[in-house]
């Protein structure tokens, strides 16, 4: 590999997950909570959320219940990280589990799995029967139980999350409360991506100090990357946080990459002049891992068509902004792709995206707009002819 | 009692007759029926002592709960860019072609649905087809029909 990009290995490597746990159950809660703030490790599914903090404010919550939940529901177009992690070591993902769960005072712990990966369910049961006869044996009372998706990206939003786990429609909640304060059945719940379980597990295991030293200052540590399109290297591959996008289409591009899709659907698309300047990072262009390339074959009205078909699909349907914002979106390209509209008229959409940006109630249709912009932006002339 | 009532009884005692029971009891009655019937839905509302309304709204919700007949086993491929890209759509033409239906539509034998779904979580091997909860990553037009042709031997 090129040495501007450093491939670490810790969410796959094999640890003694037991011996790390029975070392933590040993120590308080705040001395737990303390490595992960200290770590810098902030939420992988996207959003970034500083991971410690979260599980400071569910362990000041007082209540007669608190909940862990793991949310494996990976749907953004792109990534499969996720599902990689738990097929590969899964008893690490219930490891982070069980240690949030001694942090924050939780002792019931869900994994929501979308329920396009129910091929994953007889081995991950298997696996959690054989964690609850280890924490048994180690005295801890912390039980793990599957609650499978069926088939919605929204879901994936924490609030909607819940509300499908509760046996309802995925719409996502008012914020706040947030979970910490009352999530699952309107209690104290710490939700984390699959990733960052793992990431606070082996924090736990080697302390803070070695994830601090690795990445920049707002990103720090490795990161899972899904790398998919045109790429003689498609796969799942762990770095270190703060790389140009310039070193990564280096060392992952086939020689003609144009354009890269940071972060899914929901990302940012970045065209080949802008490749240098660009980190990836939560200082520069944030990803859930998903990194999608494309060559000069491909065309751009066909990328975004296609992702703004997805939001109009996956947009639960609960506030107008997004509800209708999507499906404008996509009309207006093919509007103007057919000439039946002017080319001024993406400057409209692109007011309305700026709508849906500051109206629309959760992350699905605040986010749609940062495909549209990105792509009009950079390659407004693909999108008109 | 009808059977889809037995099958509701049976799971509405397996995992409880709260509401966060729903979700687990309609993907049971999913797997085993493939859809979601109205006497399902009548059944599952009654068991659970809430509107049958509020079990269709949930159902509608998701698209992985069918309300209209399917097929005996559904085949999804993703739809998702980067599988369009490496050709989803020639496998979709290859089964349509094997099974003489169009996409969306059930064969008339009641065996097979055609559909197509979003992100699977398989972009680094696209095109990938889910049949049923079974996956197919880097499918050919060619491997999808002989995957077919396996389910096509089976009774």
């Amino acid at each position: 590999m090129d040495n501007k990009i450093k491939k670490v290995d810790l969410i796959f490597e094999q640890v003694d997950y037991l011996e790390i746990l029975d070392r933590s159950f040993r120590r308080t809660k705040d001395e737990i909570i303390l490595d992960v703030i200290d770590s810098g490790l902030r939420g992988r599914g996207g959003a970034g959320f500083p991971t410690g903090l979260k599980w400071k404010f569910a362990k000041n919550e007082e209540a007669d219940q608190k909940y862990v939940i793991c949310n494996a529901d990976e749907g953004e177009p792109g990534t499969f990280k996720d599902r990689e992690i738990l097929t590969q070591v899964p008893e690490k993902v219930l490891g982070g589990m069980a240690l949030c769960g001694k942090s924050t005072g939780a002792t019931r712990g869900y994994i929501y799995l979308r329920g396009e990966y129910n091929f994953l369910l007889p081995q991950l049961n298997a696996t959690i029967d054989k964690f609850h006869e280890e924490l048994k044996n180690m005295n801890f009372d912390f039980t793990i139980e599957i609650k499978s998706g069926s088939g919605a990206y929204v879901c994936g939003e924490e609030t909607a999350l819940m509300e499908s786990m509760e046996g309802r429609r995925g719409e996502p909640r008012n914020k706040p409360p947030y979970p910490t304060t009352s999530g699952y059945l309107g209690k104290p719940t710490s939700i984390n991506n699959v990733e960052t379980l793992v990431f606070a597990l082996m924090i736990a295991n080697e302390g803070p100090t070695k994830f601090k030293e690795m990445g920049t200052f707002d990103s720090r540590g490795s990161k899972v990357f899904s790398v998919s399109g045109d790429t003689p290297k498609a796969g799942i591959y762990e770095l270190e946080l703060g790389m140009s996008l310039e070193d990564f289409v280096n060392e992952f591009g086939d020689g003609d990459t144009k354009a890269v899709q940071i972060g899914g659907a929901s990302g940012f698309c970045v065209a080949r002049k802008h490749f240098k300047e660009t980190v990836i990072g939560f200082e520069g262009i944030p990803t859930g891992g998903s990194m999608m390339l494309f060559n000069s074959t491909r065309s751009m009205f066909n990328i975004l068509n296609d992702y703004l078909e997805f939001f109009e699909e996956e947009s639960c349907g609960q506030c107008t902004p997004c509800r209708v914002g999507c499906q404008q979106l996509l009309k207006g390209i093919e509007a103007v792709k057919k000439g039946i509209k002017p080319p001024s008229f993406l400057d409209e959409l692109q007011k309305l995206s700026e709508t849906m940006r500051i109206a629309s109630k959760c992350g699905l249709g605040q986010s749609a707009p940062n495909p549209f912009n990105s792509i009009i932006n950079n390659f407004r002339e693909e999108i008109i002819y | 009692m009808t059977n889809i009532e037995e099958l509701v009884k049976q799971q509405a005692e397996v995992h409880g007759k709260t509401r966060e029971s729903l979700m687990p009891i309609l993907q049971a009655v999913i797997r085993s029926e493939r859809f979601l019937s109205e006497d399902a839905m009548v059944a599952i509302a009654r068991e659970l002592d809430i509107s049958t309304a509020d079990v269709f709204g949930t159902a509608s919700f998701y698209t992985f709960m069918d309300t209209t007949p399917k097929g005996k086993n559904i085949i999804r491929i993703c739809k998702t860019i980067t599988c369009h890209m490496k050709g989803k759509d020639a496998v979709i033409g290859a089964l349509e072609d094997l099974l003489k239906i169009k996409l969306g539509e059930n064969t008339s034998d009641g065996r097979f649905s055609l559909l197509q779904a979003n992100c699977l979580g398989w972009c680094h091997k696209g095109p990938v087809m889910l049949i049923n909860d079974e996956v197919y990553p880097e499918v050919t037009p060619e491997s999808a029909v002989e995957v077919i042709q396996g389910y096509l031997k089976q009774k």
